[in-house]
């Protein structure tokens, strides 16, 4: 993975130095809350409801154990040892103290990690496939690509006071695992006629308020413009985004008031002026990507190992995990394995610090001392030897990291809700525990096969419902907590948004409701047709019949 | 008289802006746009210096032909958040190569000044002028900048 040179350290601790003055002048009564307030954003500091929310970016999902390592100490130390990962493959600390962000900062420097953005009208963490480098279907690997953007977006001085928030996603092949359709920029990484490499660009995708689906920008970039396209979309994102309502500050909402045409216009037009000025050089191209070559596989290791076919003959309970929490590799014998944060009765994506240690012992061990973040709030290992799989199995099983739901309606994406968000409506957490709890058969659950729950506690969507293929979203009607339901949406390659079911459904009757969606999906389905073929197929209706029988 | 930041001193302003509606004075003045478009010639043979006001809703572009008959070019931030102007001072720089005083006035802050240099502005009216030799500090807050600035036209990427 990239390591920090003297350039990159010295950025990062002087971030920490300017940040930990700000703070002592905020505490000092010298700025305002006004003033201070898009500072520590900037920072990745909320204030929420019982306290400050520190955000820490990873990007692209990338971690050395030795990074794992201090997020568990930091998270002992200066907050309730645990933390929680997001959909941007980040991970947030719930009870930091205010006075002690700038010593969290700087613990972090040390380890080659900051909160730099990951809040903030700027342009935030860039994230990427989380399978990346190892996709035996990949186009290109996309790190590199996302390592450059980030070093690109990193204290840009003319974008850190954007309309609204900027987010950026870079994929290599063509599944969709870091949802590139619903970001304000998606590249995809793409080959042309001549077989020549670049980006597809698409702009003006976002879920929150207004869900939209990004729409192509470009259908070729050459890679050593990359840089220069994209300070052409900001500039003009910069100027033209609207100032004067906070819900209609997002890029796709100037992209949908002026058309794509235009957009792609003003863009193309500012690009002439910067094209050459920041054109990548081979250099620089090959100089980031020599942080990611691969590792050092060994090779034929899938012909001289049998145990591990024994292996999943006699223990079903493993065989299961292979099958539902590890994806294949490009090197034949090696498997990505998941560490599922899902386990029914826990808070989706969160972790403990003795388990992220756990986490951190097991990729020194087991996959090249690095672990990945997932945009669906899990952690993978990517490079497992497949004769390795059954002893990495037995010390997640034992750290309850091993739950084989990965990708299962129990691998539920969900923000943190009423419980510690100042923004929430509704609940969510304590009802995704609630449906992992009730729907906790693992035949069932590996019957139904591929459901993705998407819960948010208001509209503001962090955990993307209305692109699950069951989407639930929180709303507040007269003081009481109610959610309406979508199905058939997605974020993937064939992203599409849901659709309402119906009315609005009281608290105590979510998780019956869930019951009875997944009854009719069974009545429904042919053969192995999965949930959201068949929404597709049939429609809301058959579904909307089941939910809202009982008033008839 | 008023203290500014300009080129990283604390120096005494020498400029008055004038209103719309307030008479032309001798020595140097600021104009809005709007003035500026309405009386041209007149302002043409103003003795003094000239310069002109511009907000992130007026329209840049328009006064790139005039852009030699101004020594100042102040753009107003109406809220630090309003980050427009940050685009017009670098294409100021960058693309019109202007190469007379850009001035930073409104809600400018001790925390945007290292950005705003970055940017191509080299005078600061500050909200709160108190703090205005604390203030010299943030431009030294980075010593390096990833991208291509108009302090720094050649990106890290090509001097690492």
């Amino acid at each position: 993975m990239y390591q920090y040179d003297k350039y990159d350290q010295t950025m990062i601790d002087q971030r920490v130095a300017q940040f930990r003055d700000q703070t002592r002048r905020f505490l000092a009564g010298e700025l305002t809350e006004e003033q201070f307030r898009p500072l520590r954003l900037m920072n990745g500091l909320y204030i929420q409801i019982h306290a400050p929310m520190l955000r820490v970016a990873i990007p692209y999902g990338m971690m050395s154990s030795r990074q794992v390592r201090k997020i568990a100490e930091v998270a002992r130390r200066y907050d309730k040892g645990y933390v929680h990962f997001t959909t941007r493959q980040n991970f947030q600390m719930n009870w930091p103290k205010l006075e002690e962000v700038p010593d969290i900062l700087a613990e972090l420097a040390s380890v080659q990690m900051h909160a730099i953005q990951s809040s903030g009208n700027c342009i935030r963490n860039t994230t990427s496939d989380q399978l990346a480098g190892v996709n035996a279907n990949e186009i290109e690997d996309p790190r590199p690509w996302a390592e450059i953007i980030r070093q690109w977006s990193t204290f840009h001085p003319e974008f850190a006071y954007l309309p609204r928030k900027f987010k950026i996603a870079v994929v290599g092949s063509k599944e969709d695992r870091a949802a590139t359709k619903l970001h304000d920029i998606g590249l995809h990484l793409v080959k042309n006629h001549e077989g020549a490499v670049g980006f597809e660009v698409l702009v003006g995708g976002g879920l929150g308020r207004t869900p939209i689906i990004g729409e192509q920008i470009r259908p070729f970039l050459e890679k050593q413009d990359l840089l220069s396209y994209l300070e052409a979309i900001l500039r003009v994102y910069n100027r033209l985004g609207r100032r004067d309502n906070k819900y209609k500050a997002r890029i796709k909402i100037t992209v949908r008031e002026h058309g794509i045409n235009h957009i792609r216009e003003l863009v193309e037009a500012e690009w002439v002026h910067i094209r050459d000025q920041l054109k990548l050089d081979s250099k620089e191209i090959e100089r980031v990507k020599q942080y990611f070559t691969e590792p050092a596989y060994e090779r034929d290791v899938a012909d001289s190992d049998s145990s591990f076919t024994e292996l999943l003959a006699q223990d079903k309970e493993f065989a299961l995990w292979v099958k539902q929490n590890t994806a294949d590799h490009k090197i034949p014998g090696y498997r990505a394995a998941y560490v599922s944060l899902k386990k029914p009765g826990q808070a989706p994506g969160d972790i403990t610090s003795e388990q992220l240690e756990v986490v951190a012992d097991l990729a020194d061990e087991f996959s090249f001392s690095e672990v990945r973040s997932t945009h669906t709030q899990n952690l993978v290992y990517t490079d497992v030897k497949q004769a390795d799989l059954y002893a990495l199995w037995l010390r997640l099983n034992a750290e309850g990291l091993a739950t084989p739901n990965i990708n299962t309606l129990t691998d539920i994406i969900c923000c943190p809700g009423l419980d510690y968000c100042g923004l929430a409506n509704a609940t969510s957490i304590p009802l995704s525990k609630g449906i992992a709890q009730r729907f906790d058969d693992l035949d069932y659950l590996h019957d139904l096969g591929d459901i993705k729950i998407k819960f948010s506690g208001c509209m503001n969507g962090c955990a993307h419902q209305s692109v699950g293929h069951i989407g639930i979203l929180g709303v507040d009607k007269k003081g009481e907590e109610w959610y309406q339901f979508t199905l058939g949406g997605s974020s993937e390659a064939d992203a599409s948004l849901g659709e309402r079911l119906g009315r609005a459904i009281p608290k105590e009757e979510v998780i019956d409701t869930v019951a009875h969606l997944l009854d009719a999906y069974i009545d429904l389905r042919h053969d192995d047709e999965s949930f959201l073929a068949t929404v597709r197929r049939v429609g809301v209706d058959p579904f909307k019949e089941r939910v809202y029988a009982e008033d008839h | 008289m008023q203290k500014i930041i300009k080129d990283r001193e604390i120096v005494e302003d020498n400029w008055q802006h004038l209103d719309d509606e307030a008479a032309l004075v001798a020595g140097n003045i600021t104009v809005s746009i709007t003035r500026w478009q309405e009386q041209h010639e007149t302002l043409s043979h103003h003795e003094g210096g000239l310069g002109i006001r511009l907000s992130g809703d007026d329209p840049l572009e328009e006064i790139i032909p005039d852009l030699g008959r101004f020594q100042l070019v102040v753009l107003l931030f109406p809220a630090f958040t309003d980050g427009r102007c940050y685009s017009y001072a670098r294409l100021l720089r960058d693309r019109y190569h202007y190469k007379g005083e850009v001035r930073a006035q409104g809600d400018v802050l001790y925390d945007q000044l290292f950005y705003m240099s970055q940017c191509g502005f080299n005078s600061f009216e500050l909200a709160n002028p108190n703090r205005l030799t604390q203030a010299l500090a943030a431009f030294d807050d980075f010593s390096e900048s990833y991208q291509a600035t108009v302090l720094r036209p050649e990106p890290l990427y090509r001097r690492r």
